[in-house]
């Protein structure tokens, strides 16, 4: 990269991408070379920044400087202001919200203050269609030093020493992982990287596939050779285009530079990649599930053990890690077990990716130690509520996971502290929800995913989530009874100890853990009829206020159920039980005296009775 | 051996044993639904998907299906604490909850498995409502598929799948909408079902039922005009017992008889008769084709396959359409008795076809379909008019008020109720073949058969093979019962592989015994072995024990056709088949 | 679910219809042409069965949707049992056997999307094109569809018509989307 005086990185990233990044790309390069600058300064469009709030992102290097939202037409202005003439160019600065000033050196943003980068470390840094930046920045370095100078058993060793825990949802350390698969003897054996990212709102790995695919490559092959397997497979969503190119290219160069294929690094060590594709099932995403896609069939998951390691992919031993967890791998060899065992806590050691979402102002990528408290994701990097609105609770793990709360701000985050707190790790979705999120709404949402994306095998999975989703759409609706919240209770608690793999013994988690957080919220749509956050429509009223009404009978004109009472040029008055509130009334009102209300109206009410 | 605690209870078992099977030891019966095993057979079925027989086991996070997961030692498992009952009891009623609440008008009443469990859990009131699934009803010649009852316990998937290897059925949708179906969901008639009913035998709930004929019947036999005819297979009376509570294996000839009598069926005959008379054709048949394959012809086709068994008829016709002139052109003894009663019986008593009625009862559901076919047909009027199973036949009695364990013994009518031996172990897997070996050795050596028993034929496994001496020519002789080992031994035929000169085949496990029309055995493959052990013992019983020795036999041929293979038993017993490719017509016009 | 198959002409030219014993039309026959695709598809793969994911995801690439008699062509080739093809097809919601429409609307229905308020998003589409979710519209020009997270999150909520993204979609904005295409 130093022959170049000047970087142009341009987020190739999917989120990116969607705001036409790739026409900023393709401008700045014209403007380059029309400016004759192509000897100094070069364009490549990178891998995810994690910034994707305020995307497409133009990051230059050597002074850092971080534009945002940058369009195709801010091209020349660049070029020309900043490369040529040395000044920044203000308006495509990002702006520190608080201080309401601009941040010219990403160093300084608080977004990245408290990041630690490591599986993302080159995501946003590297062209990731061109093998020879992934190898000035030691890609298959780490390769080379295990096929060289260890043996199987002394990685493995490294591998368990670092602490690295499976980043897919569950934290099974890796290194045992892999000292399972190496103990089974068999002719063949396979490494599955499982890239079939499947929570709603996660998207570390598809950043990682799009931003630094040789890195995964190299994990596996390491993995290969540590377990004796000689063929590796990746499975990965359909639904991700981009990243399923960006591999498809990277497997090419490194076959071309035989860093894949037959005795590479002149060893006896063989090892080869092939591409599996999802079709659109979260469940897939269960190890024994995702073997039986991989095998051509229904991805139903299946008892274990057998675990994988013992029969797997066509009946052979076969390991599988997740993305997240394989893109540590290469730097764990390289800087060592101890170092990265010094980050994190306790039992949980390095980073993790997490897919900061929702009513938070700074949506992104996001990589923190282990250890680090929500309060300082929520508030430091992801740039507090957005439009000032007040937090509510942040929800982690997916469907799989819970919903926590302001007590739960300060906890230092890890594997064992979010079960503890009744959610999980999962594979790093973060939503964070304010005071117009009603969790009821929300426990509903995620069981609506739950009951379209369980395969069906088992019971209580199958039919439990539905009932739980019915009950919840009761409650939401205003049909719920004090019983349906015991019965949440106890169908949640059963599904949870009766399923048959971890979709199902962690799909009541979005249920149980708004029990435990925001009973007063179930309560209230249940005795009171009334969402707090004015989410649930069944629990908004229509009211006509006795101040603004003249008594038109418009709104008693169009009301196809005859709900509303009331004479002419006297005060209407909506009776609630028959209103369906279809908003006709409040359409017709030219004197804005209609409004909806997410409290019972009783007074009103009463005068209807009396009429 | 290891050593584990169930329910404080220390039992021993050997590594590999489930906690269902150890827990058993210990005398613990874990409630199961959807596990299912034929364990002399090597059939299980444990998708571990209806969490009914979970349990809990010291030191593990969640419960543990006890069907599949492996006994360890030193475990400590609780099969019965309020943990697992409130689980076991919440998922029951899940499952419950999306089924349909109608048991009164219910086809499997009495004998479903989630009835059962229902009852023995007490449970009295569904708290979960909810959506439940609805399908189309499906009705095929034989089967009826209500698959708003389905449990997705998938014992018939894998009874249609690698049992059978069928693939009729598959699961299919996903999630709260997933269920077991014929491809597109389309009709069971469009696809490629053999009517094997052994998806019917497994189903735990009214999912799958036969196609009821009774009333057919009850209306045929209170009409003055009609003259009804009653034939029953050799595999019903070694289990029509078992729906009135007597131990499997029980023979119930006699009092079958006199409850047809009751019943008011006016000449009750036996299938073991047309079976004897199958033997004279197809044993005759494979003597013709034998002694061409000696006498150097190249163009013979070896070997002879039977062709008794409607669903396996219906499989090659389905899977193996470039073999049709493989098996023998012989008809089942169904529809030979039904040929013959419409003819020599018919003109014996003085009765016209169309007001005679032909039933038969059947252990088995392909032979509803097999009796509807166009080919068993004169004029449209069929040789056999309806075919109930064993278990409407019990239906049948019981509801005519029949007290039937005190009823006398009676014996079948003549001249089409007199049978040998060999006509009665047709209900057997190798029976047939036994059968056709007691009649093709004396007529090929001339010489008398002193050891009618050929015990090699016998047996449980599923593909056997026996070299049989005929007077110093070895005759090698295939079976095999489930249609999936069929397909084995038939790929070889296509292949040019296959040793065989004669291979009987069976669609369902066990032969006849174990057909889809049976009493249902809940998987309890020891009953099998008991009807196969009953039916020997009748053989035994049996003064004559070859086909060729029955006198009513040796007078129909005086009579009637002439000789075995005459022209006129061409006519009437032999057949033929018919291509139905599973692909539809794409390949006609692609 | 009774899922009726009705198999629009869209890709399949009809040489026959064959009806179903109850009134459901359930088979065609396919051109020549169409059949020597899929069996070049299938060839492609060795017809190997446990690759039946892959060949259908080339077929659904190649034809837009995988109707039945397309099932039937491939479970041959790959020595299944149709009704397992037609068990996997079913299984895969990437899979469809309905043709999508002209202009294909995916409103992604993830979590980021959904507290940002993609649900009134669907509706709107819904109400707008009068069809339901997997459904395509009578002149075949449009089709609706969910889908989990594109990762798009920062432009949350998210609506895919064809590869064109459009972010931070308002109901409101519904109408505006439509008519681009309905030119």
């Amino acid at each position: 990269m130093s022959r170049y005086k000047m970087h142009l990185l341009v987020c190739g990233g999917t989120g990116c991408h969607s705001s036409e990044s790739n026409l900023v790309y393709e401008m700045l390069r014209d403007e380059v070379e029309r400016k004759g600058l192509e000897r100094d300064v070069q364009v490549i469009r990178t891998g995810c920044f994690g910034f994707c709030e305020k995307g497409p992102i133009l990051k230059i290097l050597p002074d850092n400087t971080f534009y945002t939202q940058v369009k195709p037409v801010d091209a020349k202005e660049i070029i020309d202001e900043h490369i040529i003439k040395g000044r920044r160019v203000y308006r495509l600065l990002y702006t520190d919200p608080e201080t309401e000033e601009h941040v010219p050196d990403s160093k300084h943003m608080g977004f990245y203050k408290k990041q630690l980068r490591i599986a993302l470390r080159n995501c946003g840094s590297i062209d990731p269609e061109n093998i020879d930046e992934s190898i000035a920045r030691d890609a298959y370095q780490a390769l080379g030093k295990v096929l060289t100078e260890y043996t199987p058993g002394e990685t493995i060793d490294l591998i368990k020493r670092s602490g690295l825990r499976g980043r897919g949802g569950a934290g099974f350390p890796t290194g045992l992982k892999w000292e399972i698969a190496a103990r089974n003897e068999a002719d063949q054996k396979y490494m599955v990287c499982n890239a079939d990212e499947g929570d709603p709102g996660a998207f570390m790995d598809r950043s990682i596939l799009e931003g630094d695919p040789h890195s995964i490559l190299e994990a596996m092959a390491i993995c290969g050779y540590c377990i004796g397997a000689t063929k590796g497979l990746i499975y990965i969503r359909a639904e991700y285009p981009l990243a399923i190119k960006r591999l498809k290219i990277a497997i090419a160069q490194a076959r071309e530079y035989g860093l894949l294929g037959e005795h590479i690094f002149g060893t006896g060590f063989s090892f080869d990649v092939q591409l599996r594709y999802g079709a659109g099932a979260f469940v897939c995403g269960e190890e024994t599930a995702l073997i039986h896609s991989m095998e051509g069939k229904r991805g139903e998951p299946s008892n274990k053990p057998p675990f994988p390691a013992q029969s797997g992919y066509l009946g052979n031993p076969t390991n599988v890690n997740n993305v997240e967890t394989l893109a540590n791998i290469p730097v764990i060899i390289l800087k060592g077990a101890e170092w990265f065992s010094s980050i994190g806590t306790e039992r949980s050691k390095g980073t993790k990716v997490f897919a900061l979402a929702g009513k938070i102002n700074n949506v992104g990528l996001i990589e923190v130690p282990m250890g680090i408290t929500l309060r300082e994701i929520i508030y430091e990097i992801g740039g507090g509520i957005k439009n000032g609105k007040k937090f509510k609770a942040v929800q982690t793990g997916g469907p799989s996971g819970g919903c926590l709360t302001e007590k739960h701000l300060n906890t230092p985050i890890d594997y064992e502290s979010l079960t503890a707190a009744g959610s999980m790790m999962g594979s790093g979705g973060m939503i964070v929800l304010d005071e117009d999120d009603c969790m009821v709404s929300v426990a509903k949402f995620y069981l609506g995913f739950i009951v379209e994306e369980s395969c069906g095998k088992c019971a209580p999975c199958r039919i439990g989530n539905k009932r739980l989703y019915e009950t919840l759409g009761r409650i939401t609706e205003g049909k719920g009874m004090q019983e349906d919240i015991e019965k949440l209770r106890n169908l949640g608690s059963v599904v949870k100890d009766t399923s048959l793999c971890g979709l199902g013994q962690t799909s009541p988690n979005p249920v149980l853990s708004t029990l435990d957080n925001f009973m007063d919220e179930y309560l209230e749509h249940v005795h009171d009829k009334k969402c707090r956050s004015g989410q649930c429509r069944d629990l908004l009223y229509y009211v006509i206020s006795e101040e603004d009404c003249i008594g038109c009978m418009a709104c008693k004109r169009v009301c196809p159920t005859h709900a509303i009472s009331g004479e002419k040029k006297e005060v209407h008055v909506i009776n609630q039980e028959i209103c369906i509130k279809c908003g006709a009334c409040m359409e017709k009102c030219q004197f804005d005296a209609i409004s909806l209300m997410n409290d019972y109206p009783r007074v009103n009410y009463q005068l209807t009775m009396d009429n | 051996m290891i050593e584990l605690t169930i329910d404080s209870k220390k039992v021993q078992v050997e590594e590999g044993t489930t906690i269902l099977k150890a827990a058993r030891k210990a005398g613990v019966e874990i409630p199961t639904l959807c596990h299912f095993e034929l364990c002399d057979m090597g059939i299980e079925n444990k998708p571990g998907g209806c969490r009914i027989c979970v349990v809990e086991v010291e030191g593990r996070r969640n419960l543990a299906p006890s069907c599949m997961t492996e006994a360890q030692n030193g475990m400590v498992i609780h099969t019965h604490n309020i943990r697992v009952l409130n689980a076991r009891t919440t998922v029951l009623k899940l499952i419950i909850s999306d089924h349909p609440f109608d048991c009164l008008v219910c086809a499997k009443s009495g004998q479903c498995e989630l009835q059962s469990l229902a009852i023995q859990f007490g449970i009295r009131s569904q708290p979960y409502e909810g959506e439940q699934s609805r399908y189309r009803k499906d009705t095929s010649p034989s089967i009826i598929r209500d698959v708003d009852k389905c449990i997705m316990c998938r014992r018939c998937e894998m009874m249609c799948n690698e049992v059978q290897t069928v693939g009729a059925l598959a699961a299919v949708n996903r999630g709260f909408m997933s269920v077991v179906a014929p491809a597109f969901e389309m009709n069971l008639e469009d696809s490629p079902c053999t009517y094997c009913g052994q998806c019917v035998s497994v189903c735990p709930t009214g999912a799958l039922t036969e196609v009821d004929h009774t009333n057919d019947i009850i209306r045929a036999l209170s009409d003055p005009t009609k003259t009804v005819v009653v034939q029953t297979a050799p595999a019903v009376r070694a289990a029509l017992g078992e729906e009135f509570d007597l131990p499997p294996g029980t023979l119930v000839t006699g009092k079958m008889v006199s409850a047809l009598r009751e019943l008011g069926f006016d000449y009750i005959f036996d299938t073991d008769f047309s079976a004897d008379l199958t033997i004279m054709e197809e044993g005759t048949e494979l003597l013709q084709r034998l002694q061409r394959y000696l006498a150097g012809d190249t163009e013979v086709r070896l070997p002879i396959l039977t062709s008794c068994c409607p669903g396996w008829v219906n499989f090659f016709e389905h899977n193996f359409p470039d073999l049709l002139d493989v098996p023998s052109t012989a008809k089942s003894p169904q529809q030979m008795f039904g040929a013959i009663a419409k003819s020599y019986f018919a003109e014996k008593i003085g009765v016209s076809r169309k007001d005679m009625i032909v039933v038969s009862i059947m252990p088995c559901l392909a032979k509803k379909y097999e009796c509807q076919r166009d080919e068993f047909k004169a004029d449209g009027n069929p040789d056999v008019d309806y075919s109930i199973s064993t278990r409407e036949l019990a239906a049948f009695i019981k509801q005519a008020n029949i007290d039937f364990l005190n009823l006398p013994d009676g014996d079948f009518d003549d001249p089409l109720g007199e049978s040998s031996g060999a006509g009665v172990i047709f209900g057997n897997t190798g029976g047939v073949i036994e059968a056709a070996c007691r009649t093709a050795y004396e007529l090929y050596t001339g010489k008398t058969l002193e050891k009618v028993d050929f015990y090699a034929l016998r047996g449980m496994e599923g593909i056997r093979s026996a070299t049989v001496d005929f007077d110093g020519l070895p005759l090698n002789i295939g079976i095999a019962h489930g249609l999936g080992n069929a397909r084995k031994l038939l790929n070889d035929v296509r292949a040019g592989k296959s040793q065989y000169h004669a291979i009987e085949i069976m669609a369902c496990p066990g032969g006849c015994i174990g057909g889809g029309g049976q009493p249902y055995h809940h998987g309890n493959s020891e009953i099998l072995s008991r009807r196969i052990a009953a039916i020997y013992t009748e053989d035994e019983r049996k003064v004559i024990r070859k086909s060729h020795e029955n006198p009513s036999i040796i007078r129909l041929y005086e009579e009637y056709l002439g000789k075995p293979g005459s022209h006129k038993a061409h006519q009437l017993l032999h057949t033929e088949y018919f291509p139905k490719s599973n692909e539809v017509t794409i390949h006609l016009h692609g | 679910m009774n899922q009726k198959i009705n198999i629009a002409p869209a890709v399949f030219e009809y040489m026959e219809k064959v009806t179903g014993s109850d009134g459901v039309e359930v088979r065609v026959n396919l051109p020549k042409e169409k059949i020597g695709k899929i069996n070049e598809i299938c060839d492609a793969f060795n017809n190997d069965s446990g690759e039946l994911i892959n060949v259908l995801h080339e077929i659904q690439h190649t034809f837009g949707y995988i109707p039945a008699e397309v099932q039937d062509v491939v479970a041959h080739n790959l020595h299944l049992p149709v009704a397992q093809v037609y068990g996997v097809v079913t299984f895969y919601t990437f899979f469809s056997m309905i043709p999508k429409g002209e202009h294909p609307v995916s409103v992604c229905t993830g979590t980021a999307c959904y507290v940002r308020g993609a649900e009134r998003v669907l509706e709107e589409f819904r109400k707008e094109l009068e069809v339901e979710v997997g459904e395509t519209t009578s002149d075949g020009k449009f089709s609706i569809n969910c889908l989990r997270c594109v990762g798009a999150c920062g432009l949350a909520p998210v609506v895919l018509v064809g590869e064109k993204v459009y972010g931070r979609v308002s109901p409101d904005g519904v109408k505006a989307i439509i008519a681009e295409y309905k030119k």
